[in-house]
């Protein structure tokens, strides 16, 4: 009851075009993230669906029905906005009723779904009480509330936790996840964190630059990036790349992710010397300066003890290190 | 005390200027208000001395309301200013709602040209006005004041209130798109109130040069029926004897409504309940 199609969806603003044929095919139930870098075109391309904005061209179906025309009110669509939007003059409860009042649902349904609402989001403390009275966290959890009681065909989040502070961003990343086991809703989220991308997703799609990149489950951007953009965008640290031919390689650029390096104090592939070295406990990232592949982060499990100014060997492992063309497409 | 962000020389120099200046502002309004309860020797005869038991006198309030129709008079200038505050303020918010909200060509040259009335003064087109109010049969009638002072205030409402507008967030006006909230309910009922301040200021700005204004009530209403206060208080300067008990005692009056009004939008200037809205 709620797929999404977007058609050939082009958006300009003026002679700057933000959004260049995006073509995407989201079935029901299916939870999609949006991301990459900012000024993407991921929160226009939102805004589109939403119909907040026009598109220039193409066609926005929701459920099978073309809604390229149809006022946001009535594409049976609710969206959580980074800033919570929330009505400063209402109490949480008609913050959370006022869309269902407008469409005309009785009163006894109202109250019946902001009860549903209210207690799957532990908020009936706060009923009665304005945004003001509440902190980021609260706030944030009402207006995923107001987006729920409308039991919309397609949720739309917008940077929903960019506001709250790292704790509060992983509880309610995770409440975001639970909410969508229960509900079985089709969501789309917009993020520019990988994390929260990789985290909440079954299906992520990249943009970059007003085109669509590549899409896929996670795992899949992470185990076969289709070129150069989404191997670096997936994972962090960042994928090392390398110049083709300083390497001796026919492909343009080498791609080695800094988890799949290993280092050695005696002989190994590239010899490099330490620049940096970060201890996060559970893991260490080694900044290494190399004679043939230049600076290479390189991650290793637990701790690892190297002097800044020490020399160590590098060594990728050959099944997982990526070859791109002068395309920035991978080489298979 | 001397602390890290105040020092004490830095705090008496800063107070200094300020009762400096607070004294030159308020100097002439209390002349006016200590001369008015004064009889008129003593008003020539010690002009800068708070009225004593000797010079104490209320002539000039018994003139003013015995004589003339004062009453009237401050009910014209209150229908003329409250009528054209709420012009200025209501349009002034639509048309600063539509330049920051909506994207339309000529959006940016719209402003301008809206906000051009502010380095044109009004009065040159006074005999354009003039022509145009004989022609539509609105001389000595309030509306003609009325009309005159929207045009007047509207430019610099303009000006800044679609600078607040663009302030307001985005995302609070697309919730209520989603939730099916009309533009006109978005318009009165979230953006509205989120800019309550900056109306207050306009309304200060728009109010008092209105209040004040003579030169429209005596070319376009200077019938007895439609006289302001202060045109009303023309009536005591002759050319040959003024009834400075009256001038002051009317003028004193005068200053009354429009400090009611001004305390209750400083009110708006304070309070804030947009916090909590948006991050």
């Amino acid at each position: 009851m709620g797929s999404l199609n977007i058609e050939n969806v082009k958006k300009a603003f003026g002679p700057v075009e933000v959004l260049k044929g995006i073509d995407l095919e989201v079935n029901d139930g299916e939870f999609v993230v949006f991301v990459g870098p900012s000024g993407c075109g991921k929160s226009t391309l939102l805004r589109v669906i939403a119909g907040l904005e026009d598109s220039t061209s193409g066609r926005v179906v929701i459920d099978g029905q073309d809604v390229s025309v149809t006022p946001p009110a009535k594409r049976g669509i609710a969206m959580v906005f980074q800033t919570y939007a929330l009505y400063p003059h209402l109490t949480v409860k008609n913050n959370m009723g006022l869309g269902l009042k407008q469409a005309g649902t009785p009163a006894a349904e109202i109250d019946r779904r902001i009860g549903i609402a209210s207690s799957m989001l532990s908020l009936e403390p706060y009923l009665e009480r304005r945004p003001a009275e509440l902190s980021g966290g609260q706030r944030q959890r009402v207006a995923i509330g107001r987006a729920v009681v409308r039991e919309p065909k397609l949720f739309l989040f917008d940077e929903p936790l960019s506001n709250l502070d790292a704790a509060l961003r992983v509880n309610t990343r995770l409440e975001i996840a639970q909410l969508h086991r229960r509900l079985k809703a089709t969501m789309i989220y917009v993020t520019h964190d990988q994390v929260e991308a990789m985290t909440l997703a079954d299906k992520i799609v990249v943009l970059n630059a007003g085109r669509i990149e590549q899409i896929g489950g996670p795992m899949e951007l992470y185990n076969s990036p289709a070129n150069e953009f989404v191997a670096g965008f997936i994972g962090s640290p960042k994928m090392n790349f390398i110049d083709g031919a300083k390497l001796g390689e026919t492909a343009k650029t080498v791609g080695v992710r800094p988890e799949h390096l290993t280092v050695d104090t005696t002989s190994g592939a590239w010899k490099g010397t330490v620049v940096h070295a970060e201890h996060l406990g559970a893991d260490t990232n080694l900044y290494l300066d190399c004679e043939k592949a230049g600076l290479l982060t390189v991650r290793i499990f637990g701790v690892y003890n190297a002097e800044p100014g020490s020399t160590l060997y590098a060594t990728p492992d050959p099944a997982k290190t990526y070859r791109f063309g002068a395309d920035g497409r991978v080489i298979k | 005390m001397s602390t890290a962000t105040h020092s004490l020389p830095r705090t008496i120099g800063a107070h200094a200027v300020l009762l400096t200046y607070t004294a030159i502002a308020l100097f002439p309004v209390i002349l006016v208000i200590m001369n008015s309860f004064k009889s008129r020797a003593g008003i020539f005869g010690a002009p800068l001395t708070p009225p004593t038991p000797k010079t104490f006198d209320l002539i000039g309030y018994t003139t003013v309301i015995g004589q003339g129709d004062f009453i009237h008079y401050f009910q014209n200038s209150l229908v003329v200013t409250v009528a054209s505050l709420f012009f200025v303020l209501l349009f002034g918010a639509m048309a600063g709602f539509a330049l920051s909200e909506y994207r339309f060509r000529g959006n940016t040259m719209m402003g301008l040209y809206l906000a051009l009335g502010i380095m044109i003064p009004i009065r040159l087109g006074t005999v354009a006005i003039l022509q145009l109010m004989v022609a539509s049969g609105l001389v000595n009638t309030l509306t003609a004041l009325i009309l005159v002072y929207t045009a007047q205030g509207l430019p610099l409402a303009i000006f800044i209130l679609s600078e607040f507008m663009k302030q307001v967030s985005d995302d609070l006006k697309n919730a209520g798109r989603i939730d099916g909230l009309s533009e006109y309910t978005i318009f009165f009922r979230l953006v509205l109130p989120l800019v309550r301040p900056s109306m207050a200021t306009v309304a200060v700005f728009t109010m008092i040069p209105i209040w004040n204004d003579l030169w429209f009530p005596l070319i376009l209403a200077p019938s007895e029926e439609t006289k302001t206060v202060t045109l009303g208080a023309q009536l005591f300067l002759g050319q040959f004897v003024t009834n400075w008990n009256a001038i002051l005692a009317a003028l004193s009056l005068a200053i009354l409504p429009v400090l009611i009004l001004y305390v209750i939008f400083s009110r708006q200037l304070i309070r804030g309940i947009t916090s909590g809205a948006v991050k």
